[in-house]
């Protein structure tokens, strides 16, 4: 039996390595990528605290990530379509218009 | 044996990850989330979670990871230009930073009050998911089709040509 901690930590280092691509990269795409990767980092705390207290509810809750994950991605890239067929480009630093 | 499983599977997911973010070109890395997300999968097996641990494969890395590389071919990007020239020293901060919010996640995750431990092992089956599903979290369930529904009128709004 593998204790929790050790599923714990490894959900903390992957979810610190997704935060780390979203403030790195500037590519849109890989924007997304990196949150696909904090939300299982996510998914699998949800999956070890369910299966140490015995309860199913954590995993059911992972569906409902699953499927926010899917609409996410479904807008995120219909988004970035959009915004390569605007400006030409995927770097998030290009689009400023709204910044001051 | 199942620990050396663990650590198998824990570095795969590690190294795909930090592969993802070390790839220049984006395809190469929804490839290497693919991996990751196939490694998670195992993961989710050594803890009984044998249903997630499918649809992990077929809706994860099977349908969403598919729409990625999709969208990745279809607008044929060149290699990731670098940022522009006064983020650069941010990178240097970046990665410490990084590191310190992991050392802070890591204390946080030790000194949190554990729930105890119940012996009796549940394992994911799609019954018992399905049951959970249906019952209790019905309401939660239908918002869920509402909520898929919205993203799917937005997306084809958002595609459209005129935007």
């Amino acid at each position: 039996m593998i204790p929790l901690n050790w599923y714990l930590i490894l959900g903390a280092v992957l979810f610190v390595i997704g935060v780390l691509g979203f403030f790195l990269k500037r590519n849109i795409i890989a924007l997304l990528l990196s949150v696909e990767i904090m939300l299982n980092a996510v998914n699998l705390t949800f999956v070890a605290f369910s299966s140490q207290r015995g309860q199913i509810s954590g995993q059911v809750f992972v569906f409902f990530v699953l499927v926010v994950a899917a609409a996410e991605a479904a807008v995120g890239l219909a988004l970035v379509i959009a915004m390569y067929r605007n400006r030409e480009t995927l770097n998030v630093d290009r689009s400023n218009l709204l910044k001051w | 044996m199942i620990e050396i499983l663990f650590f198998f599977f824990a570095a795969l997911a590690v190294g795909a990850a930090i592969n993802v973010l070390v790839q220049k070109h984006v395809l190469y890395s929804a490839l290497s989330l693919i991996v990751m997300l196939t490694a998670m999968s195992a993961l989710f097996i050594l803890l009984q979670a044998d249903f997630l641990a499918v649809i992990q494969v077929i809706v994860y890395a099977g349908a969403i990871m598919v729409l990625f590389v999709f969208v990745i071919m279809l607008l044929n990007l060149p290699e990731d230009e670098d940022g522009a020239d006064r983020l650069r020293w941010l990178k240097f901060l970046g990665i410490p930073l990084g590191l310190f919010l992991l050392f802070l996640a890591v204390v946080t995750l030790w000194n949190v009050e554990r729930p105890e431990v119940v012996e009796a092992q549940i394992s994911g089956t799609p019954e018992l998911i399905g049951r959970s599903l249906f019952t209790d979290y019905l309401l939660p369930f239908e918002a869920t089709s509402l909520l898929i529904l919205i993203a799917l009128m937005g997306a084809v709004v958002f595609a459209k040509k005129d935007l």
